[in-house]
């Protein structure tokens, strides 16, 4: 890679790294363009909390079905073999442990793996959490999609989170614009970087990262 | 004979009274009971509190209801949504109490009502501001929290199809929540396309069996 990854660049990233067979809920915003690049015909079944598995590409036209909804409550299509449940159980499978991989965004994330992404704490904001605490707690991965930096410059990736957590250590990996963080017991592991030195990337942030195993 | 009553709207909600818990179903709009909450707003009831996922979308069904004053309280998971105006304006004038819930623990909460469940230990939450105020406990080495019931006075729920002895199927993902909050109520409502004789649905395909379902109220689709 030449450069910082695009948001499809990003989400084709995303969609490498997961393996066919697995159980994946993409979170709304972001994380939804994941599916664009994913062999839901081969391999991934697609979750969403609202009570679906074998979820479909975005419906358009014809195939728009009030009653056929995606989390973030867009029209979406169902695939063969696609199953439907209730609310109780779609989050039952979930804490359970049944499914793999949840992909979500965040303000922050703790090198430890908390993950900050459901309230900005500011006092005037309107708490909304849906489902994002039941995830981040029972998916069995956590996969973050975001910007490395804020807008103000601050890095997302912490030594502790500042904003209001959603689950604590529970984010394996986070993918962003100029690297991938791999969360692991023995650390901060950093296996590509985008457009970018790891030297430099080490110094603009206040977490220590290290080159994998085989590489330093 | 079956216990479960083809009524009109009007007639399903009229033993709704103020100061009722009243579990509405519904994700955003698929599944969401919208002719028996126009219903409730005629009847009157007031000094509500809702339960659902979200806190109303537009000027339709719930978010009409709060429009109207009628709610004092809403426990949901998500009430903050491009086109929730009508809550974001009387929760910021201090006119409305607001319990946000993680989605899964309200579908679980309610399912323990409609269950006999006393309370259960859930690892959602632990360590996060939704934690505040309630017992931690380790089991097995991990955190949980404790989780209380919630039980409704009402259910108002969207269906696809139901029978005359209250058997229910749904469409697609408007499912969500209508199977466990037509469980955790005292008296559920159930708003279906069309009305289905005793036998003409497959048992092995009922979703909510008749026993959770007190009133059918037949709409256009």
């Amino acid at each position: 890679m030449s450069g910082p990854l695009d948001r499809d660049e990003m989400a084709r990233i995303v969609a490498r790294d997961i393996p066919d067979g697995s159980y994946v809920n993409l979170g709304i915003g972001q994380p939804t363009k994941v599916a664009d690049y994913l062999d839901l015909a081969g391999g991934v079944v697609l979750h969403t909390e609202n009570g679906m598995l074998g979820m479909g590409p975005i419906a358009t036209g014809d195939d728009v079905d009030p009653d056929l909804t995606n989390a973030g409550k867009q029209p979406v299509t169902e695939l063969p073999g696609a199953a439907y449940f209730h609310h109780a159980d779609s989050f039952a499978m979930m804490r359970g442990g049944h499914l793999d991989i949840c992909i979500m965004g965040a303000f922050q994330v703790s090198a430890r793996g908390d993950l900050a992404n459901w309230h900005t704490g500011a006092p005037d904001a309107i708490p909304a959490v849906g489902g994002a605490m039941d995830l981040a707690t029972g998916a069995r991965d956590v996969f973050v999609m975001m910007s490395l930096f804020a807008k103000d410059g601050t890095a997302k990736l912490v030594p502790e989170c500042t904003y209001p957590l959603t689950g604590l250590a529970c984010v394996s990996r986070v993918y962003t614009e100029l690297a991938i963080f791999h969360l692991t017991a023995d650390g901060v592991v950093v296996p590509e970087t985008f457009g970018i030195e790891f030297d430099e990337l080490a110094e603009r942030l206040d977490v220590e990262i290290r080159r994998p195993p085989n590489r330093e | 004979m079956s216990r479960t009553r083809v009524s009109t709207a009007a007639d399903a909600v009229a033993q709704i009274q103020d100061g009722d818990t009243v579990l509405v179903g519904g994700f955003g709009m698929a599944g969401m009971p919208v002719v028996l909450i126009d219903a409730l707003i005629d009847h009157g009831a007031t000094d509500l509190t809702i339960v659902s996922n979200n806190a109303g979308n537009g000027d339709t069904g719930l978010a009409a209801l709060l429009a109207a004053g009628r709610v004092r309280k809403v426990i949901c998971s998500f009430p903050r949504q491009s086109d929730s105006w009508v809550f974001d304006g009387l929760y910021r004038a201090g006119k409305i109490e607001l319990e946000v819930v993680p989605q899964g623990n309200l579908a679980e909460r309610m399912r323990a009502a409609g269950a006999g469940i006393g309370a259960f230990y859930s690892p959602t939450a632990v360590g996060t501001l939704l934690a505040e105020g309630k017992e931690t406990r380790t089991i097995d080495g991990r955190d949980y929290l404790l989780e209380f019931p919630i039980r409704g006075d009402v259910a108002l729920i969207g269906a696809h199809v139901g029978d005359r002895a209250g058997n229910l199927v749904y469409r697609r993902t408007a499912r969500n929540f209508g199977p466990v909050m037509a469980a955790a109520a005292t008296t559920t409502v159930a708003q279906v396309t069309r009305v289905a004789e005793v036998g003409e649905l497959d048992p092995e395909a009922i979703v909510t069996p008749g026993i959770y379902v007190d009133h059918l109220v037949e709409v256009a689709s």
